[in-house]
């Protein structure tokens, strides 16, 4: 408390004395950040959150494509592919003052490394880290990762002396409950500084006007008020009232409303995640249908006659009301492994579906329950709704269960159910990530995201083989051939990728990111 | 007298046990904890590790037990969302339910009292029946959607008032207030409107029937024919005879206006306990939802440990019977 | 409420139960006839009542079977030609391209359903409470009444998501679309039983000891039949107040629990279900997905709550 008033002193002042061009970005969102230890909880909106205060090697543009950032330039070592050598930027300063060196980045990488690390999954094949000189540092893997800056860009940097000085070298026990200083205070390199912060109400951060961009960037925004708003009725009244300028996470049908609104325009741009239904193909017989003895999801025809059921046009045009791209596969276009060909190859064909049904023995059709949140894609229970309308139209009776993520999500990863919603988001831009959680058969560590009981042994070993492969066209060769095995499985059924949009007053200038991490630095303020 | 009091007092203490058990016995069945804490990339083992470090696996009961011993030292826990205190996050969203309740109570019993003498005196009135009938639409449709109505008209449409938030807040010592600034202060506004107005309807109502009941004793026909002015009638005796139950009601009432803040502060995205008990449902936040269940429980139960007391006071015919 | 004049006492008492009840009726039918108000809300409730009941025969589509929706007919404006179908709908249709005339219809049967069985229920359970504990006191009193504060201490929203959590867990699966209801109909009823347990109680506190239940038990009449026959008789006055208004506040917490996501599922919503789903679309112009349910709600617990009103007044003779 006493700390906070500290601050809160601090900020009486700061804002008195940055009057000169002071420009508020009031924000808001349905969800707050986690916590701000920047190692603590990989989850969206937290890093959202620190990427406006801490910064990583590098990062993507709107496009996917790699930005320096702490870093200048990296490449593989010449004479040793296990180790990628980073070039760091030079004359930055941590918001306290100090200067950012190779032995930070060594200190940031082994703390990402610890077991209370939620970051360490995406690090795992780092056996060393090594300061040569104050400003490179090498990166040594167990073995050729050619994609491993891919894995930085959410991989924060903190300063060795604060962190050590202030007794929080330890990466926070979030499921334990623990709070260290770094869940609640903020030293980085980044172009905001924390103000104040409340969880759940509200975060205030000001301008780092010390920041290395601090010319190079538009960083026209001196504070930032960011505050989540759970109900979206209220969100939008929000944005249309003026009490925000900048709103993420819009119900699509309010778009031209707010677009239509004075002062007011709505941006978008096609989502780096993938909405899909999932069938449990693997169980002899399933616990939610209506037919006793046998499983209608093994037969890959009713597979494929429920994917044909499906009018992703329609969906696409009244439940996302156009914010939707159908999908015929379930890697995103930005991901390396994603083609045209494969994301057109749903169609829908109710006469060939019927044909299909009738063929696999089930023409009367059969009854099944489709798990869905209701809470965490957008419109997420309308479109199971719709698609329980669609199914109908087979034979296929389907009950609904449409509740919260957090009761959802067990569902899968406990094998809970026979039918699902799901979606999935590739910060790698790499088919990998999705093999390993979605396709590779469920073991403890792999797989743990496939609900659909499907365990190839080749397909698994392939896909094991894709982490140390440097033969990249050899690699990309083996990706293609694992998604076509997943296209003729029929392994998912998917509807659509979604399309971001963001709200805001006309006075912001901001692209919309792929990722849905927006970074203040980058913004315009008329 | 002091052994009725006892044992009620004992009584109490025994309903919050129950209480406590039915609560916890609750999240049992709520959902898992584990899946929103470790997101996507957690694997077999991360969930072995937190089931048995937050003691999920043992029996209900012992966790039960655990719960109770702990809760009885005002230690709740740690929340598993926020990573922090559950008694100190509460300390920091009680101000907000509190000044909200408090606003929502005033607006209640104030407009409340003054709307029901206003429609008793004025029984067959237009105005009166008017006020009456509106109460009525009041209480006729959900408050999420009057609250909704409200934001619609009046931030969305007119301007005039925020939609969600406390606007500015002052801090003095461990309160923050809403009631020092002037964002604060039209912040609260809607809200207070939204979560008070069923209960200042009660209110009304209640007061309508007990002063209609009242100006028809004996005594006030004595009062009036010894020829006492209407006001004199209205307002020394007849609104100071009807109080008694009304404030019981009042008692009561500011409990429950307490517990349905959840539903205000959820439209209103208020910063106060309520949205904080939503969240914690949302996430499979047990410390943070049993520890509001239990506060609320503790509430629910002074306040009708006092209600009891009271009318053991006032009337002697009831503590006799219900020896 | 608990005070009866002496001589009313006697002279209800003395007659049978049934022509006891001849009089109140015809009583209250006179009264009826001299409000116009009474008139209209009972001409009003008792409309949609029977709409909601006869759905089937007035709707012209089956809004709860999802074969039959096209799904290009969603945010049809009232009485406008779909764009993509040209179909036209009275009232439009929803996000599903469900007819809303015809969903309301479907949806106030599942509202009245619930409200009703939760009344039902709640004053079943109170009188029954009520009299154990206002008739033996003692701990049986105690019990009973300490139990109530309980109740009263969960709020009804509580109430319904503690009993939602342990329905899902112990009903098979493929009963769980047709749970939701009874959920609500048990969380509403339990959360509402405590105020006619209240009354009843207090009631009987007073009656039971008036000399006609003395004498009733001098006789050797069990308490069984005392309550039932001597006591009860005497409470079911403010029993029916309560229940009238009751009705209406189900209503309204059936809508406001499917607010918070514990009401009937979307595939057959409730009027309150309606109510959530359209507010999402308040901002966007297709103002008819929550305006009409909105109404039709307003109307059906409007009507209620003032023939509950005028009940009231009516049945409490001190008020004339």
């Amino acid at each position: 408390m006493k700390k906070t008033s500290h601050i809160l002193a601090v900020a009486a002042l700061l804002a008195s004395t940055v009057v000169a061009n002071a420009e508020t970005l009031k924000w808001a969102r349905a969800g707050d950040a986690l916590t701000l230890d920047p190692h603590s909880q990989n989850e969206g909106p937290s890093h959202t959150m620190r990427h406006q205060m801490y910064e990583p090697l590098i990062i993507r543009d709107t496009s996917g494509a790699f930005v320096p950032t702490l870093a200048t330039d990296w490449a593989p070592k010449a004479d040793n592919p296990n180790v990628w050598v980073f070039n760091l930027r030079q004359g930055v300063k941590f918001h306290d003052g100090a200067d950012f060196t190779a032995e930070d980045v060594v200190f940031s990488f082994e703390r990402a490394k610890q077991p209370n690390s939620d970051m360490k999954e995406l690090i795992g094949s780092i056996t060393a880290v090594r300061a040569v000189g104050d400003h490179t540092v090498e990166i040594e893997t167990d073995g050729p990762n050619p994609i491993l800056p891919s894995n930085l860009t959410n991989l924060f940097m903190m300063d060795k002396g604060w962190t050590e000085a202030n007794n929080t070298v330890n990466v926070q026990d979030f499921e334990g409950g623990e709070i260290t200083f770094a869940t609640t205070n903020v030293n980085g390199t980044g172009a905001y500084r924390l103000v104040s912060r409340e969880p759940d109400v509200k975060t205030v951060m000001v301008r780092n006007e010390e920041y290395w961009g601090r010319n190079d960037f538009p960083m026209e925004v001196s504070e930032i008020v960011y505050t989540p708003i759970q109900n979206a009725a209220t969100r939008v009244a929000a944005l249309l009232s003026g009490e925000i300028n900048f709103l993420q996470d819009m119900p699509v049908q309010d778009l031209a409303r707010v677009d239509g609104a004075d002062g007011l325009t709505v941006k978008q741009a096609p989502q780096n995640r993938v909405i899909f239904f999932g069938m449990n193909q693997g169980a002899n017989d399933l616990e939610a249908d209506n037919v006793d003895g046998k499983n209608p999801l093994a037969d890959v025809r009713v597979r494929k006659a429920m994917s044909m059921a499906i009018n992703r046009d329609a969906i696409r045009q009244v439940v996302m009301r156009g914010q939707s791209q159908p999908a015929g596969m379930i890697a995103p276009p930005f991901v390396n492994g994603w083609t045209a060909a494969m994301d057109g190859e749903s169609s829908t064909d109710l006469e060939g579906a019927k044909a299909l049904m009738a063929e696999a023995g089930y023409g009367d059709g059969f009854s099944i329950r489709l798990d869905c949140p209701n809470d965490r894609y957008i419109n997420d229970e309308a479109i199971c709704q719709a698609a329980v309308g669609m199914l109908g139209q087979i034979g296929i009776t389907v009950n609904l269960d449409a509740i919260p993520k957090a009761q959802h999500f067990p569902k899968i990863t406990d094998s809970k159910t026979d039918f699902y919603m799901l979606g999935w988001g590739v910060p790698t831009y790499d088919s990998e990530y999705i093999f390993n959680f979605l396709v590779h058969g469920r073991e403890s560590d792999i797989g743990t995201w496939n609900g659909t009981g499907f365990n190839n042994a080749d397909i698994n070993a392939k896909i094991k083989s894709l982490a140390s492969n440097t033969d990249l066209d050899a690699r990309n060769a083996d990706i293609a051939a694992i998604w076509r095995v997943v296209q003729d499985e029929q392994l998912y059924i998917p509807i659509h990728h979604q399309v971001l949009n963001w709200g805001m007053s006309e006075g912001v200038g901001i692209e919309v990111d792929p990722e849905d991490q927006p970074r203040v630095k980058y913004f315009t303020m008329n | 007298m002091l052994p009725f009091i006892l044992k009620r007092v004992f009584q109490s203490i025994l309903v919050l046990v129950v209480t406590g058990a039915i609560a916890f016995s609750m999240f049992t069945f709520v959902g898992d904890p584990i899946d929103n804490m470790l997101g996507q990339e957690r694997t077999m083992e991360d969930v072995e590790r937190l089931r048995t470090q937050l003691g999920l696996d043992r029996p209900v009961p012992v966790q039960y037990f655990k719960f109770l011993n702990e809760a009885a030292k005002g230690n709740f826990g740690v929340s598993y969302r926020q990573g922090r205190e559950v008694s100190e996050i509460i300390m920091e969203r009680a101000p907000a339910t509190l000044e909200l309740a408090a606003l929502s109570a005033i607006f209640a019993v104030v407009m409340g009292i003054a709307l029901g003498v206003f429609t008793a005196i004025r029984r067959d009135g237009f105005a009166a029946n008017f006020i009456m009938s509106a109460s009525l639409i009041g209480v006729s449709l959900p408050t999420f959607l009057i609250g909704i109505l409200l934001i619609y008209l009046f931030s969305v449409e007119l301007g005039w008032l925020p939609s969600f938030g406390r606007g500015e807040v002052t801090q003095i010592g461990g309160w923050t207030t809403g009631f020092l600034t002037e964002s604060g202060l039209k912040a609260l506004i809607l809200p207070a409107i939204t979560l008070g107005l069923y209960q200042m309807t009660l209110i009304m109502r209640l007061v309508r029937s007990e002063m209609l009941e009242v100006l028809r004793q004996d005594y006030i026909r004595f009062a009036r024919a010894r020829g006492l002015s209407n006001r004199v009638i209205n307002y020394r005796h007849a609104l100071k005879n009807t109080m008694v139950p009304v404030i019981t009601v009042i008692g009561l009432q500011l409990g429950a206006i307490i517990a349905f803040a959840i539903i205000t502060e959820t439209v209103f995205q208020w910063p106060g306990l309520g949205l904080l008990f939503i969240n914690a449902i949302q996430f499979v936040d047990i410390p943070v939802m049993a520890a509001y269940l239990m506060m609320i429980s503790v509430m629910f139960v002074v306040i009708n440990l006092l209600v009891d007391i009271l009318y053991a006071f006032i009337d002697p015919r009831l503590r006799v019977s219900a020896k | 409420m608990t005070d009866q004049p002496l001589s009313a006492q006697n002279e209800t008492q003395s007659a049978p139960p049934s022509r006891l009840r001849r009089a109140l009726d015809s009583d209250l039918y006179y009264a009826f006839r001299r409000s116009p108000v009474a008139m209209v809300s009972a001409a009003v409730s008792l409309l949609l009542i029977l709409s909601a009941v006869f759905a089937p025969l007035i709707a012209t589509t089956n809004p709860f079977d999802p074969t039959s929706l096209n799904l290009m007919n969603g945010f049809t404006p009232p009485m406008t030609p779909n764009a993509f179908t040209g179909e036209s709908f009275l009232l439009g249709t929803d996000d599903q391209g469900r007819d809303v005339f015809s969903t309301i219809l479907y949806g106030m049967r599942i509202s009245l359903f619930v409200g009703f069985s939760a009344v039902l229920f709640a004053v079943i359970l109170g009188i029954f409470l009520g009299l154990l504990a206002g008739y033996f006191g003692g701990w049986i009193d105690s019990f009973i009444m300490r139990t109530a504060d309980v109740q009263l201490t969960f709020p009804s929203i509580l109430v319904a998501m503690l009993i939602f959590g342990i329905a899902k867990g112990i009903t098979p699966i493929e009963h769980r679309d047709q749970m939701a209801i009874w959920v609500l109909i048990l969380a509403i009823g339990l959360s509402d039983w405590v105020q006619f347990a209240r009354v009843v109680r207090g009631a009987t506190l007073v009656e039971k000891n008036k000399d006609y239940v003395s004498a009733a038990r001098l006789i050797g009449r069990r308490p069984s039949a005392i309550m039932l026959r001597h006591i009860l008789p005497n409470i079911l006055s403010p029993v029916l107040v309560i229940a009238t208004i009751s009705l209406a506040l189900a209503i309204i917490a059936e809508a406001t629990l499917s607010f918070l996501g514990v009401g009937a599922p979307p595939t057959q919503p409730s009027l309150g279900t309606l109510i959530r789903i359209g507010q999402g679309y308040l901002f966007s112009g297709e103002w008819w997905i929550l305006f009409f349910p909105a109404c039709t709600l307003l109307a059906l617990a409007l009507s209620v709550n003032m023939l509950g009103d005028w009940l009231r007044d009516v049945l409490n003779p001190r008020l004339k």
